[in-house]
């Protein structure tokens, strides 16, 4: 009964290493909001009897994730006009080598981990772990405004991955209140990208410099 | 019976694959399209006029495009289609398979160098250059598969995913199936790594090398090129959609549905995306090799 | 009744945002400020039974919070009407909102028993206080802003991770998962070691980052240099004070879950450490700002310290989180005053203040002095308290090391504020036509006030308050 959801995962994994490997920030963001929706379809294959508070918040995830988002973001870019990001800190095929390391190790030693039994054969935590250090890369290696954004995305992602193994834990209001939270950072962040392009005439936050000791 | 329609199917079928392909693409442009059959009309022409040959070349540019549509059916001799078996088959054929389409590989881009042209000795360079990374996509798919199987034949080891019937193993057939299409379009000189309408940029790969070629030599090398992309198609179904309804008949005209299927997900890939830069298709491929690696740890941790 | 705790804020804040006119607008901030200390003081003092159920409720620690919250609020609402007023052309409208929803936001992680719950609430202060920081909106504070957002939110996503982790750790040992304190203290003693383990690295490493522990600190100096010096006093003493709630409800786990061995040195080592690099880089610091920053820093390690020497320490740091609370606002009020008479907050341009600003520069003296730990000031008896519990555990390398930094942080606070106050006013300097007001003024002078009582007498209630918050984090299952 784990296939299909096993199935899924891989696809999530399959879209960090694009999301890694690309420049240019429409894919990026478009990757980002599939994998999204991938995640919100998640629970359906987890749980027997579907009640109407978690479809309720995979119907939120989904929309979320899967439509506000990316039109915020992709509004932000229009904005803003810009299209690739350049000369990341560590290079495209790099970081995609790298995740893919992180990704098999997380593959490979998730069996070592402590997991209750009806854990093990789910993907889900080394999907998880794997997702987060993706985002972690995105988030340190890129210089624009918009991939770092895109890299807390993919790191939120992987929280959301593990959160599925709490299915059930975690209150409806809780789930909302996650989602509101994302959606206000997400609303602050195209405000301040905006801004940031009009005092620096640039997304690159290697330009954020002024103040340091 | 089947081995007869295996081979009516390997021969006839490829030509109408490429005219799928280019009416997906019309149709998303909004264009009418050539006719589905235009493939087998240039075919015939292409096979009545007269041949240019250059006088620096020798026997090799002659002997290329015979050899090279040879080795691939044979290629195509070893693939099983839909839950049928393959003609011929015997424990280790799938190093076989991989060295005749590397045999044809050769050959192509050993015509290219014969012809001393510069601009075909690039396509040729860029040729082998993506093969080194293409080559392992299918390997590493073909050793997940064995490792399901547990067997060595190509005829029984493409019929894994049948017989595993979905349980456990299809986070790695997943896997698998991502880089084998991502292989095909690499194979077969596709959107987004190479782009087969255009003839005199300097990006593209396959086309530059036929550049010399005319005539009915011309014609072995676009028949030879439409009978790869049915010989990968035919092992990527087999990870796709296994199927086995038990009447011959419905099985061969689902195997056939399922084929003009993927003819038209190329085309639809065709039609939305982009041709990647030159610099950017390594990465495109290496992340093929890792889906498929991938899947083999999956299988083995 | 608790339930109005949340909502006067809220509402004010919605009032705030369909109010017209740009000038009437901030006497929303005391005004809901006041409702909400009265409410505050009800429930905190008051003799109403807990309600509310096992999500929410104010807990002894929840209630000491939300005292420092509230008091602190109240205080800058004030200086708040005057700031506003020397800047009435700038709309206000986005600025007075947010300053209402980070009181309600912040109310809410005093509130909740439920660990998701107090994430989401802390999210939101974290969103809430962001347009707070860019108020200026100088390329400085876009910088400021952004950096604050990004790290703030990964520390808070760890956070998350954290807390899933500590729900997973109950999962493992076959107990139904739950994120309710009681529920989670209930079963302490049964959790799953490594996940708890985990779960506590990531929380401390997640809200850590919220409260400016070093090297999760870098966004502080920026943030806190960037604002507005009503924010900076919310920034400092309340947001910082909630994530360190946050902490405590952890380490309120792991001690009830007998894993105090190892939560110890790790609290011990962060809070050293941030006290070092906050003494670095104060010594020879050029930016007044930038150094009350810092000096929060080292005060969050003074906290993690203490939580680090454990239950005999807990009196002192409960009263440290308070009186550090008091003293920064003091700190950053007078502060903000100094810094719209000289319109820099770099010392070399900003000199004598002590004749320019008599009364402001004469408090951030005394809030020099109060927080690096002089007596007979608040900060004094708390980190006394620390100290003495510290070496009565037999932390005797820790303690030493905390009298060190204390004594270097003395001496690098010193260098730059002392300079900075006495001296003639530099003659180039910017004329100004600020001088002390009632609105600058009377505020940080009752938190000093206050500071002040502490150190010479802590109030009953308040003392009874601590007590029973010690005793309630102490409380074994």
């Amino acid at each position: 009964m784990n296939s299909p959801l096993n199935a899924l995962l891989v696809v999530v994994l399959a879209l960090n290493l694009f999301a890694l490997g690309t420049s240019r920030l429409v894919t990026v963001i478009k990757i980002v909001s599939l994998q999204g929706v991938l995640l919100g379809l998640m629970p359906l294959m987890i749980e027997e009897h579907v009640e109407w508070e978690s479809l309720l918040a995979m119907g939120g995830t989904i929309l979320l994730k899967g439509a506000v988002i990316p039109w915020m973001m992709m509004r932000a870019i229009r904005e803003v006009e810009i299209r690739r990001e350049m000369e990341p800190l560590i290079g495209f095929l790099p970081s995609m080598l790298l995740g893919a390391l992180a990704t098999g190790l997380a593959l490979l030693f998730s069996k070592s981990l402590p997991l209750a039994s009806e854990h093990t054969a789910p993907l889900l935590v080394p999907a998880s772990l794997a997702t987060i250090f993706v985002g972690f890369i995105l988030l340190t290696t890129r210089a624009k405004a918009i991939t770092q954004v895109m890299g807390y995305l993919v790191l939120e992602n992987g929280i959301y991955i593990f959160g599925l193994l709490l299915l059930g834990v975690i209150p409806l209001m809780v789930e909302l209140g996650v989602l509101l939270d994302l959606f206000v950072a997400i609303f602050i962040i195209c405000i301040m990208v905006n801004h940031i392009n009009q005092a620096f005439s640039s997304l690159d936050t290697r330009r954020l410099s002024e103040l340091k000791e | 019976m089947n081995m007869f329609i295996h081979l009516v199917l390997m021969l006839a079928m490829p030509p109408l694959l490429l005219g799928v392909i280019n009416k997906t693409k019309a149709l998303f442009a909004g264009r009418k399209g050539p006719p589905l059959l235009q493939s087998y009309y240039d075919l015939i022409k292409l096979a009545r006029k007269s041949v240019v040959i250059s006088r620096t070349t020798t026997w090799i540019f002659i002997a290329a495009p015979v050899v090279t549509l040879t080795s691939i059916a044979m290629a195509g001799l070893l693939v099983p289609l839909g839950p049928f078996g393959a003609p011929v088959s015997f424990t280790g054929d799938l190093i076989l398979f991989a060295y005749l389409l590397a045999v044809g590989r050769f050959f192509t881009t050993a015509a290219a160098l014969d012809t001393g042209s510069s601009f075909e000795g690039m396509g040729a360079a860029r040729e082998v250059t993506f093969a080194c990374l293409s080559e392992p996509i299918l390997f590493f798919a073909l050793l997940v598969l064995a490792r399901i199987s547990g067997s060595l034949a190509l005829g029984d080891l493409l019929h894994a995913p049948l017989d595993a019937g979905g349980q456990g193993d299809i986070a790695s057939l997943v896997l698998v199936a991502i880089g084998l299409f991502i292989l095909l379009l690499a194979e077969n000189s596709r959107i987004p790594v190479d782009d087969p309408n255009t003839h005199l940029e300097l990006t593209m790969i396959h086309e530059v090398m036929v550049l010399d070629h005319s005539g009915p030599l011309l014609g072995l090398i676009l028949y030879g090129a439409s009978i790869k992309l049915f010989v990968i198609g035919a092992v990527l179904l087999h990870v796709l959609f296994p199927f086995q309804s038990g009447s011959a008949l419905l099985d061969w005209g689902v195997f056939v549905a399922e084929m003009l299927g993927v003819a038209v997900a190329v085309g639809v890939v065709e039609s939305t995306m982009a041709r990647l830069q030159m610099r950017h298709v390594p990465y495109l491929l290496i992340a093929a090799i890792l889906f498929c690696a991938f899947g083999f740890v999956l299988l083995v941790r | 009744m608790d339930m109005a705790l949340i909502i006067t804020p809220f509402a004010a804040a919605l009032i705030a945002a369909l109010l017209p006119s740009n000038r009437w607008r901030p006497w929303l901030t005391p005004a809901a400020g006041l409702v909400h200390f009265i409410l505050a003081l009800r429930a905190v003092f008051g003799t109403a039974p807990r309600t509310g159920g096992e999500w929410v409720g104010f807990d002894p620690a929840g209630k000491l919070v939300l005292l420092l919250v509230s008091t602190l609020f109240m205080v800058t609402s004030i200086s708040l009407i005057g700031y506003l007023k020397s800047h009435p052309r700038r709309a206000n409208r986005v600025f007075v909102a947010c300053m209402l929803c980070t009181l309600g936001s912040m109310t809410m992680v005093a509130w909740s028993r439920h660990l998701g719950l107090m994430w989401v609430a802390i999210e939101a202060t974290a969103l809430c206080t962001a347009p707070l920081i860019y108020f200026n909106k100088t390329t400085r504070s876009i910088e400021a802003t952004w950096k604050y957002l990004l790290i703030g939110f990964v520390g808070i996503a760890l956070a998350l991770l954290g807390t899933f982790f500590l729900a997973y750790s109950m999962l493992h040992a076959e107990l139904k998962a739950s994120l309710v304190m009681d529920d989670l203290l209930r079963a302490a003693p049964h959790l799953s070691k490594p996940w708890l383990h985990v779960a506590f690295v990531l929380m401390l490493v997640g809200y850590g980052t919220k409260m400016g522990l070093a090297p999760m600190h870098t966004w502080k100096p920026d943030a806190y240099g960037a604002a507005p010096g009503a924010v900076g006093t919310l920034l400092s003493g309340g947001v910082t004070g909630c994530a360190f709630l946050c902490l405590l409800r952890i380490y309120q786990i792991c001690c009830a879950a007998d894993e105090f061995a190892f939560v110890s040195p790790m609290l011990v080592f962060m809070g050293l450490f941030s006290m070092a690099v906050a003494g670095v880089f104060m010594v020879g610091q050029q930016d007044y700002k930038r150094m009350l920053a810092y000096s929060s820093v080292e005060h969050m390690g003074i906290l993690v310290l203490g939580l680090g020497f454990g239950p005999a320490a807990l009196f002192g740091t409960l009263l440290h989180l308070f009186s550090n609370g008091l003293t920064k606002g003091v700190l950053f009020l007078s502060a903000a005053s100094i810094n719209r008479a000289y319109d820099s907050t770099r010392i070399d341009v900003a000199h004598g203040v002590l004749r320019r600003l008599p009364v402001s520069g004469g408090l951030f003296l005394a809030g020099f002095l109060a927080i690096t730990g002089s007596p007979p000031f608040g900060p004094f008896i708390s980190e006394f308290s620390i100290l003495n519990a510290g070496f009565g555990t037999g932390h005797f390398v820790a303690g030493g090391l905390f009298l060190f930094f204390l004594l270097v942080v003395f001496i690098g606070m010193g260098s730059t504020v002392l300079p900075m106050l006495q001296g003639r006013e530099a003659e180039p300097a910017a004329p100004s036509m600020h001088r002390d007001s009632f609105w600058t003024v009377a505020p940080p002078l009752v938190l000093l006030g206050a500071v002040l009582m502490i150190g010479l007498w802590i109030p009953v209630p308040l003392n009874d308050l601590l007590h029973s918050a010690v005793e309630f984090l102490e409380v074994q299952p």
